[in-house]
Formats: C-alpha cells, sequence, structure tokens
C-alpha cells in the first residue's frame, strides 16, 4: 500500500511523534485506517486525472461514452454512494473498537493543562509531577483531562489521537504503550502566546522500573545534604517561590505553578521548552520572560544575585 | 421572427436611456452606485485583501522555514496568523463572490441593475471603510491573537484583557453586515430581476449557485453574529455565557461559530463552483452536461452543509457514537461535489475540442486542488482519523486545498475569462504564467503540509524543534509560498497593465452563450432580451443584434428615471417596471457613520461613537427620504413591449422592497432562533434546577403577550384605514408603538420580578439577551414607525404611494410576533420542566 505514496516512506514512518508509528492498540488501528484512507484517496485522485486527460485528448470515440449523463451519474452518484457506504461501515466499527477498548481495571492520572504547561497527578498513589508523562509498558491506563484555564488539547500521536481539555468538564482517555522508550505529547488546541512551547515527553518504562519512579514521586523529598543546597532551599523559601511552586514533604504546596518536587529528574524545562540541565534551570530562574514570553514566571535576574539563582538551582537539580 | 418591439427604435430614445444612466465624471464616479462601478470596486478591494493576506501568509512561511526562527515574535506571529485567516475568510472571499455576484448578475440575468444598487453600494462602503480600519489593527498590535475563530475562554476578558478581541468580535460582527446587506440584494434580484422568459429553469447555473449562496448567507451568517454579542456582552459588561464558573459553556461558542462556520466553507466553494459549470461549457462550446443534477448539487450541498458542525468538534469529547451522524453528512456531502466533477469532466469531453485558454488551465488546476483537498476532506470526516488530523498541519494542507482549489483558482478563471466582459481582456500569455507559478506553488506549498502534520506538527506554532523530521518539509513550503508569491506578482502585473474597465464593447471571444456577452453599457443591455432557452446566444439565432438594436422590451427610460424590469419570481413574468436611485452620496455618509461607530465601540471610545451613530442615523434617513418611495410617477403604466403593459409603481408583496424586508427577516428569525436554542442548550448543560426555581410570574408574561397582539391589531387597523380613506391615522400607528414599548419592558421587568440578574448565571444573561434583542427590535419598529408618521405629516404617504408603511407594518409584525414567541419560551419553557 505505500507503494502509492513514496514521500511518506521517504519520511519515514517513525519519530516520537507521529500517528504513523504505534506504539500500543489504539494509535494502531487508527494508522490502519489512515493507510487505508490514503491508498484510497490516491487511487481516487488518479482516477479523476486520468479521466480528465481522457475528457481532454481521448479518441473522439472515448470522448462520446464520456460525454452523456450515464457517465455523470455512474462515477459522480453511484460510485461514491457504494464506496462511502462501505467506509461508513468500515469506521463505525474502528470507532467502536477505539471506544470500547479495555478490560482491566486501569492506572488512573489526571493532566491538567495551564498557560503553558501541564500538571499530572497519579490519582491511585497521590504523586503529582508536571510536564512529563511516564507510563508502564503494557498497562491500561485512564487519562482524565481536565483545565484550570483555557482549552487546550492532548496530544501524542504515537499512542492515540488527541482529546481536548475544556474548563468545566473532564474528558477520557484510554490508551496503552506496548514499547519501552520516550515519545514526545504536546498541546494542540491554540491557548495563547505560548502554545508553542507546550509539549512534554511520555517516557514508557518497564512496569518494575515505573513503580520504583511512582514510588520516588510520591516520597517527600530528601533533606538537602551539601551547604550550597542548603543556602539554594533557603533561597527558595525567601525569593517567594513557594507561592506558587510545590515542593512535597515541605511546607510549600502552592497548586499555581508546576510541581517541583522532582524536578531535578525531569527530561525537560518548561513544558518542552529547554533539556533540563543546571545551566539551563539556572537561565531559566533568571529569565524565562526571554525564553519563553508572555508564561506566568517571573524573571529573578535582578531580584537575586548569580551565587542565589546558582545554588537554587543546585537544590532543585539534586532533586531527582 | 418578429421582435417585441418593432424596430427600427426612434433615435432619440436611446439618448433618453443613456441620459438617465450617465455616470458621474471625475471623482464623483465614486457616488454612483450601478453595479457596472461598485462590482469591480469590489472585486479589486477583494483583491487588495487577498494580496494583503497573502503576504501575512508569506510572512508565517518565512517563520517557519526551519527550526528555530523568530522573524517575529511569538505574540506578532499569533495576530499574523490570525489576521491571515480573519482577513482571508472574512474580507477576501465572502466578498469576492459577492463582488462578482453584483457584477455579472444583472447582465448575466438580462436586468439593467440590481434592484437595490444602493443598498449594495453601502455594503460596498462599508466593507472598504471596515476592512481597512480593521486591517490597520495589525500596525497597532491590536490585532485580534486568538486563532479564526475565537475560542472562549482565552479570549474571555480574564485571558485576553487586551481590546484585540473586541478588534475581531466588533470588526467582523460588523463586516458581516455587508454581507447580509448584498446576499439580501442577490436574492431579491435573482429571483426578481430577470429578462422576461427567463425561467428558473433556464436560469444560469452561476445564478443558482449564487441564490443558494446567498440563502445560506441569511442562514448561517446571524449565527456568528449572535456568537460575537454574547462574547462582547460577556467581555464588556461581564454577562456570563460561555464561563463555566457561572453555569457557561465554552462548547456554546464553538457550536454557534461552527453552525456558521461549516456552512461558511460551501458559501466560499459554491459560487465558485457556479463560475466553473459557466466557463467549463465556454471552453469545451456546449451546454453543460447535467444541468438540472448540477443545480440540485448545488441545493443539496447547501442544507446539507448545515449538519456538518461538529465536524470541526471531533475531540471535545462528545460521545464517539454520537458523532456517527456527522460522520455520515460529511460523506454525503461529498458526494454532490464529487456529481459537479464528472458534470465538468463529462462537459469536457462531450464538446468540440476543449479549448485551454488561461482561465481554462485556472478551471483544470481547479479541478486537481478541488479533487486532492475534497479527498483529505473525506478523510477528516472520519472520526477516528481526525482525532490524529485534527489541529495539525494535515488540517492546514486540507482547508488551504478546498479554499484555494474551492474558490481562488475558480475566481482566476472567472477573472480571465469575464474580464473582456466589462472591460479589457487580459494577457493570455501573463495568464499562463501566472497559473503555472501559482498551481505549481500551491502543490508545492501545501501538499507538503499533509506529511509535516503526520509528522507531528500541530497548526498555530510559532516555530517548532529539530529532529521531529518536520525540517524538509517546511522549507518545501516555503518554497512553495515563494513560487506562490511570484505568481501573485505576475497576476498583478497582467491586471495593472492590460485591464481597463470599458463599456459598450460587444465582443464575445471565447463564443459563450449567456446574455453577459451581450453589448452592454452602464444601463446595462440596450433591450431587455426575450429568453427561450438556457444558452440564448447559442440557442436563439438573431436575438442578439435585435436585443442590441433596441427591438426587445423596455428599450427606453418610461420615466425618465433609472429603471429596471421586476417579474414573478419562478416564470420571470414582467409584473412592473421599477423606478432606481441613482447617484448620491448619502449612503456613504451612512456607512462612515456605521464603520466609525463600529470603530469607536473597539476603541471603547463611547463619545465619538454616538457622534458617529448620529451621523450614520442622519446619513441613511437622508437616503430614504429623499429617494425612496418617489410614488407614481408618469406615465403610471407603459407597453414594454410585445402588448405587455404594466405599472411603473409598485408596493406590498409584489415589490422588491418588500421582498427584501422579508429577506432581512429570515435574518432576523435566524439570529432569534440562534439565541432560543443558546438558551435552551445551557439549559441542557445546567439541569434544571435554576430554570424551575426561578420562573417569571405568568401575570407579567400574558400582560406582555396582551400587549404585543394589541400593538399588532393596531397597526393592522392603521393600514385598514389607510385602504380605505387613503390617509393613515397616525395615533394608532403611535399607540401600536407604545404597546410595543411597554411589551418588552414587562418583559423584562417579569424576569428582574423573578430575582434574574444578568452578571449572576447563564440562566438569567441568556434570558436578559433574549429580551435584550426583542429592545433592539422595538427600537427599530419604532423608528421606522415614527418615519412612517413623519412622512404621513409630510404628504408623503397616502393610499397609494404607501411603500413606507407596507414595509414598516411588515417589520412591526415581525416584531411582535417574535416577541410572542419569546414570552412563550421565557414564560411556558420553564413550566413544562
Amino acid at each position: 500500500m505505500k507503494r502509492l505514496l513514496p514521500l511518506l516512506l521517504l519520511a519515514g514512518c517513525s519519530g516520537p511523534q507521529t500517528p504513523l508509528d504505534a506504539w500500543g492498540p489504539q494509535a494502531d488501528r487508527i494508522a490502519r485506517l489512515s493507510t487505508l484512507l490514503f491508498t484510497g484517496g490516491g487511487v481516487i485522485l488518479t482516477v479523476v486525472v486520468v479521466a480528465i486527460t481522457l475528457a481532454l485528448w481521448a479518441p473522439a470515440s472515448w470522448r462520446k461514452r464520456m460525454g452523456n449523463i450515464r457517465f455523470v451519474i455512474g462515477m459522480g452518484i453511484v460510485f461514491p454512494a457504494v464506496t462511502l457506504t462501505a467506509l461508513l461501515a468500515h469506521s463505525l466499527g474502528v470507532s467502536r473498537a477505539l471506544v470500547t477498548f479495555g478490560g482491566e481495571e486501569p492506572m488512573r492520572i489526571e493532566i491538567v493543562g495551564r498557560q503553558y504547561w501541564w500538571e499530572m497527578r497519579y490519582l491511585d498513589s497521590g504523586a503529582v509531577t508536571a510536564n512529563e508523562l511516564r507510563l508502564p509498558r503494557g498497562r491500561e491506563v485512564e487519562l482524565t483531562l481536565t483545565s484550570a484555564d483555557v482549552i487546550h488539547s492532548v496530544w501524542i500521536p504515537n499512542l492515540h489521537g488527541k482529546l481536548d481539555m475544556i474548563p468545566g468538564k473532564a474528558n477520557v482517555l484510554r490508551l496503552r504503550a506496548d514499547r519501552v522508550g520516550e515519545l514526545r505529547g504536546q498541546c494542540t488546541e491554540f491557548c495563547g502566546e505560548q502554545h508553542t512551547l507546550m509539549a512534554f515527553p511520555v517516557v514508557v518504562h518497564e512496569p518494575s522500573e515505573f513503580e520504583e519512579w511512582l514510588a520516588r514521586q510520591a516520597a517527600p523529598v530528601p533533606a538537602p545534604t551539601t551547604p550550597e543546597q542548603q543556602a539554594g532551599m533557603r533561597v527558595f523559601g525567601a525569593a517567594g517561590c513557594g507561592a506558587c511552586h510545590a515542593v512535597r514533604g515541605t511546607e510549600w504546596q502552592a497548586r499555581i505553578a508546576p510541581d517541583l518536587s522532582r524536578v531535578g529528574s525531569r527530561l525537560t524545562l518548561a513544558a518542552g521548552a529547554l533539556p533540563n540541565n543546571l545551566g539551563n534551570l539556572a537561565g531559566w530562574i533568571a529569565a524565562p520572560q526571554d525564553i519563553k514570553p508572555g508564561n506566568h514566571m517571573p524573571a529573578f535576574a535582578r531580584s537575586l544575585s548569580g551565587e542565589e539563582i546558582l545554588a537554587l538551582s543546585t537544590w532543585l537539580d539534586s532533586l531527582r | 421572427m418578429t421582435t417585441p418591439n418593432p424596430l427600427p427604435r426612434p433615435s432619440e430614445e436611446f439618448e433618453r436611456l443613456k441620459a438617465a444612466w450617465t455616470r458621474p465624471r471625475g471623482w464623483r464616479v465614486f457616488t454612483d452606485i450601478n453595479n457596472n462601478i461598485i462590482g469591480p470596486l469590489f472585486v479589486a478591494t477583494a483583491l487588495l485583501f487577498l494580496t494583503l493576506a497573502g503576504l501575512l501568509g508569506v510572512i508565517i512561511r518565512l517563520q517557519l522555514a526551519w527550526p528555530g526562527l523568530e522573524i517575529v515574535s511569538a505574540a506578532a506571529y499569533n495576530q499574523i496568523f490570525t489576521m491571515h485567516g480573519t482577513v482571508m475568510m472574512f474580507l477576501f472571499a465572502v466578498p469576492a463572490v459577492e463582488a462578482v455576484g453584483i457584477t455579472l448578475l444583472p447582465s448575466m440575468l438580462g436586468s439593467r441593475e440590481m434592484p437595490t444598487p444602493r443598498l449594495g453600494a453601502y455594503a460596498y462602503w462599508i466593507y472598504l471603510l471596515g476592512g481597512l480600519s480593521f486591517f490597520s489593527s495589525l500596525f497597532f498590535g491590536v490585532a485580534p491573537d486568538g486563532g479564526w475563530f475565537m475560542y472562549p475562554p482565552l479570549t474571555s476578558k480574564e485571558n485576553s484583557p487586551g481590546i484585540n478581541t473586541d478588534m475581531y468580535l466588533l470588526g467582523i460582527g460588523f463586516i458581516e453586515i455587508s454581507a447580509i446587506a448584498g446576499a439580501i440584494e442577490l436574492i431579491v434580484g435573482i429571483l426578481r430581476c430577470r429578462a422576461p422568459g427567463m425561467t428558473l429553469g433556464r436560469m444560469p447555473v452561476f445564478a443558482w449557485a449564487m441564490l443558494v449562496f446567498a440563502g445560506m448567507v441569511i442562514i448561517a451568517f446571524p449565527a456568528v453574529i449572535i456568537a460575537s454579542t454574547l462574547l462582547e456582552l460577556e467581555r464588556a459588561f461581564d454577562w456570563p455565557f460561555f464561563l463555566p464558573e457561572r453555569g457557561g459553556d465554552p462548547l456554546l461558542w464553538q457550536h454557534l461559530f461552527w453552525f456558521f462556520g461549516h456552512p461558511e466553507v460551501y458559501v466560499i466553494f459554491l459560487p465558485a463552483a457556479g463560475m466553473v459549470s459557466m466557463i467549463v461549457p465556454a471552453m469545451a462550446r456546449t451546454p453543460l452536461l447535467a444541468h438540472s443534477l448540477v443545480v440540485l448539487a448545488l441545493v443539496a450541498t447547501a442544507f446539507l452543509s448545515f449538519g456538518l458542525w461538529v465536524h470541526h468538534m471531533y475531540t471535545v469529547g462528545i460521545p464517539a457514537m454520537s458523532l456517527a451522524f456527522f460522520a455520515a453528512a460529511g460523506f454525503a456531502v461529498s458526494i454532490p461535489s464529487g456529481l459537479q466533477v464528472f458534470a465538468w469532466i463529462g462537459t469536457l469531453a462531450s464538446g468540440e475540442k476543449v479549448r485551454l485558454n488561461a482561465a481554462g488551465l485556472f478551471v483544470l488546476g481547479f479541478l486537481f486542488i478541488f479533487t486532492l483537498g475534497g479527498l483529505t476532506g473525506v478523510m477528516v470526516s472520519v472520526t477516528p482519523f481526525d482525532w490524529q488530523a485534527h489541529d495539525t498541519y494535515f488540517i492546514v494542507a486540507h482547508l488551504h486545498y478546498v479554499l484555494i482549489g474551492g474558490m481562488v483558482f475558480p475566481l482566476l478563471a472567472a477573472l480571465y475569462h469575464w474580464a473582456p466582459s466589462i472591460g479589457t481582456a487580459l494577457s493570455e500569455r501573463l495568464g499562463k504564467w501566472a497559473f503555472w507559478l501559482l498551481f505549481l506553488g500551491t502543490n508545492l506549498t501545501f501538499f507538503p503540509m499533509h506529511i509535516s502534520g503526520f509528522m507531528g506538527m500541530p497548526r498555530r506554532i510559532y516555530t517548532y524543534p529539530a529532529g521531529l523530521g518536520l525540517e524538509i518539509w517546511n522549507l518545501l513550503s516555503t518554497l512553495g509560498a515563494l513560487t506562490v508569491l511570484a505568481g501573485g506578482i505576475v497576476l498583478l502585473y497582467d491586471i495593472a497593465r492590460n485591464f481597463r474597465l470599458s463599456q459598450g464593447s460587444s465582443e464575445n471571444p471565447w463564443d459563450s452563450g449567456t446574455l453577459e456577452w451581450m453589448d452592454t453599457g452602464n444601463h446595462g443591455p440596450r433591450s431587455l432580451p426575450r429568453v427561450a432557452s438556457r444558452y440564448p446566444l447559442w440557442q436563439q439565432p438573431g436575438m442578439k443584434e435585435q436585443a442590441e438594436a433596441g427591438g426587445h422590451y423596455l428599450p427606453m427610460t418610461l420615466t425618465g428615471q433609472r429603471e429596471t424590469l421586476v417579474g414573478t419570481a419562478s416564470a420571470a413574468v414582467p409584473q412592473y417596471v421599477a423606478v432606481l436611485p441613482g447617484p448620491g452620496y448619502a449612503h456613504i455618509v451612512a456607512a462612515v457613520g456605521t464603520a466609525g461607530t463600529f470603530l469607536s465601540l473597539a476603541l471603547e471610545a463611547l463619545v465619538p461613537a454616538a457622534g458617529f451613530a448620529a451621523i450614520g442615523l442622519a446619513g441613511f434617513l437622508r437616503w430614504l427620504w429623499t429617494s425612496t418611495d418617489l410614488g407614481p410617477l408618469e406615465p403610471r403604466e407603459a407597453d414594454i413591449g410585445e402588448g405587455i403593459v404594466i405599472p411603473t409603481y409598485a408596493t406590498g408583496p409584489v415589490s422588491v422592497s418588500w421582498w427584501a424586508v422579508s429577506t432581512l427577516l429570515v435574518v432576523a428569525g435566524s439570529a432569534w432562533a440562534c439565541l432560543a436554542g443558546s438558551y435552551l442548550f445551557l439549559w441542557l448543560v445546567n439541569g434544571d434546577a435554576r430554570w424551575a426555581a426561578r420562573i417569571p410570574e405568568l401575570g407579567w408574561g400574558l400582560a406582555a403577550f396582551a400587549a404585543y397582539v394589541a400593538a399588532a391589531g393596531s397597526v393592522i387597523w392603521a393600514g385598514r384605514g389607510l385602504s380605505q380613506h387613503g390617509r393613515l391615522p397616525s395615533l394608532f400607528v403611535l399607540v401600536a408603538v407604545a404597546l410595543l414599548a411597554a411589551a418588552v419592558a414587562g418583559e423584562a421587568l417579569a424576569l428582574w420580578e423573578a430575582g434574574l440578574r444578568p452578571r449572576e448565571h447563564v440562566h438569567s444573561s441568556s434570558s436578559f439577551a433574549l429580551v435584550a434583542f426583542q429592545g433592539v427590535h422595538v427600537a427599530v419598529s419604532a423608528l421606522m414607525m415614527g418615519y412612517t408618521v413623519a412622512r404621513a405629516w409630510a404628504g408623503m404617504l397616502n393610499g397609494e404611494r404607501r411603500l413606507v408603511f407596507d414595509n414598516s407594518r411588515l417589520f412591526f409584525l415581525y416584531t411582535c410576533a417574535q416577541g410572542a414567541a419569546g414570552l412563550v419560551l421565557l414564560h411556558g419553557f420553564p413550566r413544562l420542566l
């Protein structure tokens, strides 16, 4: 089938953010349906182009056969009616299979969309993280999608289609990842100035590894061990970071901005805007409006000294 | 063959006709309202907005040429893509097809002019003024930035405090007035102003397409006006509609917007399909195959398109099995389009050797691009597929294929095809260059987007990360956009160099068979042809020469004024000769006032807004007072040919203005239905409790109902008095207005007494919105009736000259009925719970 679409082949059908590289049963069903649609579309487009060519340049006898009402009714009504009825029946079957997916008790995760970041709440264990979705391989997951401000939409194309997060509603997406590795999810409903930089890594672990990770997320953070880390934690309090951010096991429990309990272990910063490392973390604290203009984090380059920012970053980076 | 009027004609007859239709000279040419000048200006303005919005598209493509480029900031990018979409949809596509209709229809239908030329001219001026000021918002950084469909709560006051959103809500809401005014003119013109003998069955497909287009505009566009009004009420006065904290639902906006937005796609496409159905027969020099089926397809598309709006909402969480209905409707709507494609192909096959001139190439390009876009359209109506494709570049590719293929290419074909009929021909050589650049450029720009979408690229992002495999496809798209730009430059150069408006050319370079290729002047045809076939120039030999010599109907001006023939809607049997207005500036003053009012409101400048409103009203009143309902002129009736003697004055249901008011009432009814629908939708979202707890008192409702009935009775009684005594009993009219005002005040009071406050909950706000809407109608009714009474006092209204009264009565009675229906809803519905 892919013969007909060499361009798609050239592009390669794999990638961390493509519906054509299915990592789970849901995406797989849609990918197969897509291939069918692309093939059928390609065939019909070819038929139309051939028909136009014949209508213009074919010998008179051929043209005569096309230039009558039977041709119009046959190609313009009967043919589409038959193919589309078949397609409707088939696609309804796929829809049904997708929405009735699942039998086992799923793991439940709530994802709250906010301008311009994600809060992930693992409802069964109470763990809270942000801007990163970690899943166990082979386990059914039920994502409850809500929004705290405007409409967002969660799209992890390798696992399933997208579903909106609408204020005042909760939408439910069930999926399963069958491969271990890293994917990418992104907001697909325009949500404001930094809609572009609202993505998140999706990491699929072996179940045992996942359980370990989850237990760490649910546990209070350890006390700082080096003097620099201790200084960093003090800066966190003094600069008022705790007015917006939470750190598990401390007095800071605000939910306005991302939970930072294990921020050091995350792959990216600022919802996929930067790779996570000490330098980027310090740069982000100093000048978030230069990196992601319009996000809700104020800049600390003026109110904190370079040393303070470095200490703060070192402490946060140690939370793994 | 004998002609309706004997030949040759007396020489002074043609001089008198030309004198009545003389176009003012110099700058005063802009005071003319004739479709021969307003139509081309309209087209030129639409092309200006196409160019401006196209340049915004080029900026978008430059920014996305490679990952991480930042030619414009995120905030500016968001304004640019919002304006690109908004300007293309509202300031280019809809006005452009309306413009082509206004330019071509009178001559295509064998009429001298549209029946309400001043309304058309007003529509043009508010479009020009409103459009330019709206576009300028970009230069001040206050352009809308929420995407062209402006979803709340992103666009609510809390999340978008700036005036950017107000620019959209007031600017676009107001420009839609222009679209609706144009649609009313088109409906009445197509139905009533056709050459004698041009039955609906013989009417050209383009006229059918424009009729269906205009019908869709008057039903669908009120939805976006209501949606914009509700959001503006929420932003300006804190009346909740979309805020979940107070019972609102963001999805209400989406339902209203897409109830407009999906038909909008076909609103743009159907006229273009109509153009193709005219150009293809000219290419093949043979009548369109399956003519009746093609007309049926246009009508079917219009009906089905109103069942498709949820296509844009597959991912909001509506249960998948309910979506099946919409998927089926989406499949169904592709059948009429497919039918037309094969009718065109069949026509090409059935004729002589096909002529592939520039217009023909654009038609072939259209067939390819539109078919591809239609096929991806079927794909995205497959629900599970759309869950992946929705809001990605696949959709961007699809919508550009459909809109560029389905609308821009036919429009350009039309430009090359019809330029010789309204002026000088364009260059075939440059046209072919433009075609190849635009055709290759369009495919190079948008085909790769199918792939980048499926490689994971969401729409509306100002940059994208490297490493996802998006680089090459975006680079190709950008190169394609530059190719399109080159094609656009060639096209504009061709127009600037070769096109000049001119009149009196009798050239028919493509040997077409329809009436627009007759020799016409500012007055339209020399005489209005007797039509007996679908392609009169092919199928009625000698008719063209006879009509051009003045041998057919109405070769003269009877009253010395501009006139055209008005006939029955289906069979085009002449009924009366309508006297038309001529050049003036009152409508321009009215347009300046209207545009200024809305712009001032958007800028929250209330005092200038009031000033502009006064100017606008003055313009309207002058326009109405001095040149509508002139009353019967001499001669009262005349022979227009073949012994057909018809009057030169009409009032009541036979008159075109009565039809125009009736069409306007369809607009009002559609808007009211959107409001009532919103009320019921919000009840569905919230459950019974609030509705059942705060029922407005029945006594108030019954009193208001009685007042509406009494008001209606009073006006009907006044009409009877006018008929019997030839004088308007003004007292009855004034009492009727007072009763009407009392009724709507009673409605509002009943809600207030029941404890409803508009800011507290959607139950209250949606109830008050209905009453406020009624209040606007009451105010307009009062204005109309006050004007009627003033005309009577000025001696300009009597038993015979009563058009003003008849039309005002129609509006007034509608207002009473709408008020009564509102009472039944607000008082009756909660009692059913």
